[in-house]
């Protein structure tokens, strides 16, 4: 089967290098393509020299945009599996091959890598915490399925599942959404333990009231999504 | 005529002249000018016969008719801008798969000269 690693990245030459060299590493039989989301420094340039395929988009769309043009190529390119892996270095190479087994062995249609299978193994902030676990159980009861980490970005979809994304994909928040979108195409989904980076350098700007706001408006789109008309 | 009906019969038909005058010179679509030529049109007859402004105003309940003109006026602004919001929403799906498509041919065609100077390497391919 071959394997496509879409690897979003906005401003991230500083990762780009050791996500590129990893992934060589442990999966040497995939071909890795950066996708490059409007960077303004040099993510392109140094992908380029590692010698990663890159599509550079024009401008920032975000990365439900961004991720969508890596599927595109996975479609029009003909991959069998297609695996999303963040730029910036949280995701760990080393765990691609237990993501793509269940699709391998024909079980799921989507794979998705999740920090909180294994108990104790990742420590979010409290309030992501809380939000995680809120879109969980509705995710759960839409779904009819146990879904524990529908914000990861770690994930593997097969052809089917390629297909449908190359055509609709969330925008707004595209982890969650699409879980929704596939669940109403009948594709099936499987969740697989899978340890992750912890954020070591600030970012994370999530305070109570921002992360009440998000949750609203992710909330929102799940539902606005179960109305939506797929094909 | 009054003074009032004279303003209003002006503000309308300068309203609907401007319209026309954009679609003539190409500066604003047929297919969005409808909503405007519609309210240029209602706004004029409105303002040329007051008596039919309060007939209806009357008939609908409505105790003071220009009332009926500033529900009128909302209503066709609220239709107006939710219309932009889905011409917006088009738009901007249009402006992803144009990025989206730019970035694959731009990445096939650093392949395809990639590929022509390897062939040029070993002896094929076309010199530019």
């Amino acid at each position: 089967m071959n394997i496509l690693i879409i690897v979003p990245a906005f401003n991230e030459e500083e990762s780009i290098t050791g996500v590129i060299r990893d992934l060589r590493k442990y999966v040497p039989q995939a071909e890795v393509l950066i996708v490059d989301d409007g960077s303004a420094d040099a993510t392109t340039q140094v992908a380029r020299e590692m010698g990663a395929k890159v599509l550079e988009l024009p401008f920032n769309l975000g990365i439900g945009g961004a991720v969508q043009t890596g599927y595109l190529y996975a479609y029009q390119h003909d991959y069998d599996i297609a695996v999303q892996f963040d730029g910036d270095g949280q995701h760990i190479a080393s765990e691609v091959k237990k993501l793509i087994e269940p699709l391998e062995s024909g079980r799921a249609d989507l794979s998705i890598g999740s920090r909180f299978l294994n108990p104790g193994a990742y420590h979010a902030p409290i309030f992501r915490k809380l939000g995680i676990r809120i879109f969980s159980f509705v995710l759960s009861r839409i779904l009819g399925m146990a879904v524990t980490d529908s914000t990861s970005g770690f994930r593997a979809a097969n052809r089917r599942a390629i297909e449908f994304f190359s055509r609709s994909y969330p925008d707004d928040y595209p982890e969650v959404e699409s879980l929704v979108l596939l669940h109403k195409m009948n594709m099936r989904m499987e969740e697989v333990a899978a340890a992750m980076r912890e954020r070591t350098s600030g970012r994370s700007s999530i305070t109570p009231v921002r992360s009440v706001y998000y949750m609203t408006k992710v909330l929102m789109a799940i539902f606005i999504d179960l109305l939506k008309k797929v094909r | 005529m009054d003074l009032l009906k004279f303003l209003a019969v002006m503000g309308s038909g300068a309203l609907l002249v401007i319209v026309v005058e954009l679609i003539r010179r190409g500066k604003l679509k047929e297919r969005y000018s409808l909503l405007w030529l519609f309210a240029g049109v209602v706004l004029l007859i409105f303002s040329t016969s007051r008596y039919l402004l309060e007939l209806i105003s009357h008939a609908l309940g409505i105790f003071y008719p220009p009332s009926f003109l500033f529900l009128l006026a909302f209503f066709f602004l609220l239709l107006i801008t939710l219309h932009f919001s889905v011409v917006i929403s088009g738009l901007s799906e249009k402006n992803k798969k144009l990025a989206q498509e730019l970035a694959l041919m731009r990445q096939d065609l650093k392949n395809a000269i990639d590929g022509n100077a390897i062939a040029i390497r070993d002896g094929a391919g076309e010199r530019p």
